[in-house]
């Protein structure tokens, strides 16, 4: 099967039962995509598909149709994301595990609520745990992106 | 060797009795320097000056060799390095190196002297903690843990820059034919007065020929240019862009990919198996069966995950009672004579002034806990041609060399060891049974390299957890503040438990018992602090803040409780107790600002504690509200001392870290055990913190103490009493067991 990965497409051969997650990290050898918890509770495995946020290590890879966006489609360190220079300029990351699933969040909230409140935060990043416990930075920087896209400077 | 090692081991854990083992050695050896591990693995044009500084023609790179886990140690390890060397830290590169005992902790078992408190500066004191680091450097434990990496560095890393900058220099004045005080040194290059300038990664070769002084003069604190600044993390971009690695992200030719699966009866043996079903499943190379489990290696790492549980297994009993219940029990009954493990602090006469007084009294208690790194456990490893590389996430990297001579018999220049990014340690990656495990697959699968991930549910049912723990005070008020106070603690032995891991028995106090609790610096004129020890059960480890995690708890829930019956502010009958200033002036940082004693709004509830865990007097204001929809943690304000701010804004990040970590354990966490089994599984019934709940925490730091101290675990002990208290300040409730959601609603 076909699978398109930040603008690439890729010939698969796996279960189609395989979790998006590990065709990713194992078969395409893209790990910024991180393994959490395996069951959608932790947030770290979270890719955009079509644009929306989905937690790849309870996707079937068979099931997807649209096209893949990972933390290395979003931006690069050359290129970064407005969410992405964000985590930076705030310095958000601890150990940075969860750090790619987080922003991967950010980034569709943003895409979809420019000017989010507070109470928005949290009901679009509430799936994403942190166990270094970098909330009020990843608020901090939210806003920051959020003023950053707004403004065009991002 | 092995023999070798085991004394080594086993001095390290002993704490008071690793002096003897070192002093028996011979003092002589600690002047000896180890061998520079860097020199090793040069290539041509390439050169190492320390151990921690290596320059080839491309540039510069500094070994940070401690444990990177979220911390910022590597940023600021190396930040010491730079300032010393005159570079830049967006110039150089920095590497954790190779595991080597000339990367030892020198100071990490100074904290552990079983009665000699951290705010105790006598002579007897300052030179029994000094003696420390001769086993320590004897020892060559290249160790992450204790919050001692920085305390550990501070002079050191400053030295290696420092002598670096003396070679290099010296080999520029030979060049040039000038005299040394005639260069001066800016970003990477050596300037001479004529604005002649070299570039150091052109000097190296010859400046790895000069003698280094062994004490080269350092900075005064006045000319810093990186230090006492915040810098942006080495590791900030690569952990927002994906491509930091991690553990689970090593990537080699041919790689196979494997999991385990082994008895949830923690310590139990496998009796039989039966892979037949597995070994026909997709992907699946191997089935490995353990005396105590089963490795699958596959090409894919859910393929491995699948088949792991397709294996039958008759699982061997578990060496403890069936259920938590019972293992609490136990903890409560061993508030006995019998097992009395220390008593460090014993003033006045307790028993005489509680005769007469009226007695405030309760018992608390605190559950198993489990690390749950967002990064589950795992190894690569690859034997082949009689060598071994193994790259893990490794507080404790130099134990892979034993690993590797247990069970492959290999000498230590046979073992590579890569230690990338860690997803989260907090204790766990200390612990070295996934590392075993992945060598021993290497063994069977000879040739070729394998991953090996656990599963969330193996991780989170196969930990070594924060033991469960109880406490019992017995006090009396008089004039508003404490005059009697007799505190006992009871909990299971995280030392011995990790020395029965390696067959070794306990000797001494385990000071971990009582940690945080009977060397706070109060002064109460009679107070005595008990430890009991029970026996062991489900194992224990260290788990971020260890003793102090739960003690911290106890001992400040207990002055709250105090306070409340002598009618006192909890604030004001702390300071007019505290004994130690850099304490006394954290707490009253604190209440200024919280503005503590405002009024607040209906429903609202505001709690502090105290908590001096690590050397860092640490304290804490929360303010909770009853919303009706439950409880809501409003906002959190910390005060730290830390002696020496090398970077405020990776102290306030750790600090926020603490917390946080602190709030969730207290919130909601908790491991239990039914039929020898843990219980919970995955983040569904191991809940954290998440961003909804998680307050704006406001952070200051201090620096009026003594010594300059590490901040990885001292903000966490606090988190959870002053939350405790603050809902009784809101509530009148008085919560005595964790979690807290046992009682209340979080909203």
């Amino acid at each position: 099967m076909q699978i398109v990965v930040n603008g690439e497409t890729h010939e698969v051969s796996v279960d189609p039962a395989m979790p998006l997650l590990w065709v990713l990290r194992d078969e395409l050898g893209i790990t910024g995509t991180k393994f959490g918890c395996g069951i959608a509770m932790c947030g770290a495995c979270t890719v955009h598909i079509d644009g929306r946020p989905m937690r790849s290590c309870s996707l079937p890879v068979g099931a997807v149709t649209g096209e893949v966006t990972t933390i290395e489609g979003l931006g690069t360190s050359e290129a970064m994301h407005a969410v992405q220079e964000a985590w930076v300029e705030n310095q958000v990351a601890q150990c940075g595990y969860c750090q790619s699933g987080q922003i991967m969040s950010a980034a569709s909230l943003l895409s979809r609520n420019p000017e989010p409140t507070d109470d928005d935060i949290d009901i679009a990043m509430s799936g994403n745990v942190c166990r270094c416990g970098t909330y009020p930075r990843i608020r901090a920087a939210i806003h920051s992106a959020a003023t950053k896209l707004r403004e065009g400077s991002g | 060797m092995g023999r070798l090692r085991t004394i080594t081991r086993r001095t390290l854990l002993i704490g008071s009795a690793a002096i003897v083992g070192g002093v028996a050695i011979g003092y002589w050896r600690y002047k000896t320097p180890y061998k520079n591990p860097l020199l090793e693995d040069l290539d041509d044009g390439e050169a190492a000056l320390t151990p921690y500084v290596r320059i080839d023609a491309d540039g510069i790179t500094v070994i940070a060799p401690r444990a990177e886990m979220g911390q910022g140690v590597s940023t600021t390890l190396a930040a010491l390095v730079a300032e010393e060397l005159d570079v830049a830290l967006e110039d150089i590169n920095v590497e954790h190196g190779p595991a080597s005992k000339a990367y030892f902790n020198g100071v990490v078992l100074e904290e552990g002297l079983p009665g000699i408190a951290t705010t105790n500066e006598e002579w007897l004191a300052r030179n029994l903690r000094s003696f420390t680091h001769v086993p320590a450097k004897f020892l060559g434990l290249q160790i992450t843990g204790g919050s001692s990496s920085i305390p550990d560095g501070y002079v050191k890393m400053r030295t290696a820059g420092a002598a670096a900058r003396h070679a290099l220099v010296a080999a520029a004045a030979e060049r040039l034919g000038v005299d040394r005080d005639s260069l001066r040194t800016e970003n990477g290059y050596v300037i001479a007065g004529d604005g002649t300038s070299l570039a150091y990664t052109e000097l190296a070769e010859a400046a790895a020929e000069v003698d280094l002084p062994s004490e080269p003069e350092l900075k005064d604190p006045s000319e810093w240019k990186l230090l006492g600044r915040s810098q942006q993390r080495v590791d900030v971009v690569g952990k927002s862009t994906g491509t930091a690695e991690f553990g689970v992200d090593v990537r080699l030719p041919n790689m196979l990919y494997a999991t385990v699966r082994m008895n949830p009866r923690l310590g139990g043996a496998m009796n039989g198996h039966d892979a037949s079903r597995a070994e026909s499943m997709t992907g699946v190379e191997r089935i490995i069966p353990f005396d105590d489990g089963i490795a699958v290696v596959a090409t894919n790492t859910w393929y491995a995950l699948q088949a792991a549980q397709a294996v039958e297994c008759d699982w061997g009993d578990a060496p403890y009672p069936a259920t938590s219940d019972e293992m609490l029990e136990s903890v409560r009954n061993s508030f006995d004579r019998e097992f009395e493990d220390s008593r460090f602090r014993d003033d006045g006469d307790v028993e005489t002034a509680l005769i007469e007084a009226d007695i405030v009294e309760a018992e608390y208690s605190v559950p198993f806990l489990a690390h749950a790194t967002m990064e589950p456990m795992n190894a690569v490893a690859w034997y082949r041609d009689g060598k071994l590389d193994v790259w893990a996430g490794s507080q404790l990297p130099t134990q892979v060399y034993t690993l590797a001579d247990e069970i492959l018999g290999l000498d230590e220049e046979d073992v590579e060891v890569h230690v990338p990014y860690m997803g989260g340690g907090f204790g766990r990656r200390a612990e070295f049974d996934f590392i075993a495990q992945a060598i021993r697959i290497a063994e069977v699968m000879e040739g070729t390299p394998v991953k090996l991930t656990w599963s969330r549910e193996e991780d989170m049912t196969h930990d070594f957890y924060r033991p469960a723990a109880m406490a019992r005070f017995r006090g009396a008020v008089a004039d508003g503040v404490p005059v009697a106070c007799d505190l006992e603690l009871a909990t299971l032995s995280v030392l011995e438990s990790q020395m029965g891991r390696i067959g070794i028995p306990m000797m001494g106090p385990d000071v971990s018992i009582v940690q945080a609790a009977w060397d706070q610096p109060y002064t109460i004129e009679n107070y005595r602090v008990t430890g009991y020890r029970t026996p062991a059960m489900l194992p224990v480890s260290s788990w971020r803040a260890v003793g102090a995690s739960q003690n911290g708890f106890f001992h400040e829930c207990m002055l709250d409780e105090l306070a409340h019956a002598a009618g006192a502010d909890p604030v004001e009958m702390r300071v007019q107790m505290m004994n130690h200033e850099p304490s006394r002036e954290v707490l009253m940082a604190v209440a200024e600002m919280a503005d503590w004693g405002a009024p607040l709004p209906e429903g609202h509830g505001r709690g502090v504690a105290f908590v001096m865990s690590f050397g860092v007097p640490t304290a804490e204001i929360v303010e909770v509200a009853d919303t009706g929809n439950g409880l809501k943690i409003v906002k959190v304000w910390a005060a730290v001392d830390v002696g020496v701010a090398l970077d405020r804004r990776n102290l306030e990040a750790q600090v926020q870290s603490g917390v946080n970590f602190g709030l969730a354990a207290a919130m909601m966490s908790e491991v239990t055990v039914r039929e020898g089994v843990v219980e919970q599984t995955n983040f569904h019934n191991y809940n954290s913190i998440r961003i909804n709940q998680a307050p704006p925490i406001e952070v200051r730091v201090l620096e009026n103490g003594s010594r300059i101290r590490g901040i990885g675990e001292p903000g966490l002990p606090p988190a959870a009493p002053a939350l405790v208290n603050a809902i009784f300040a809101a509530t009148g409730e008085r919560i005595r067991e964790l979690p807290l959601s046992k009682h209340v609603r979080f909203a």
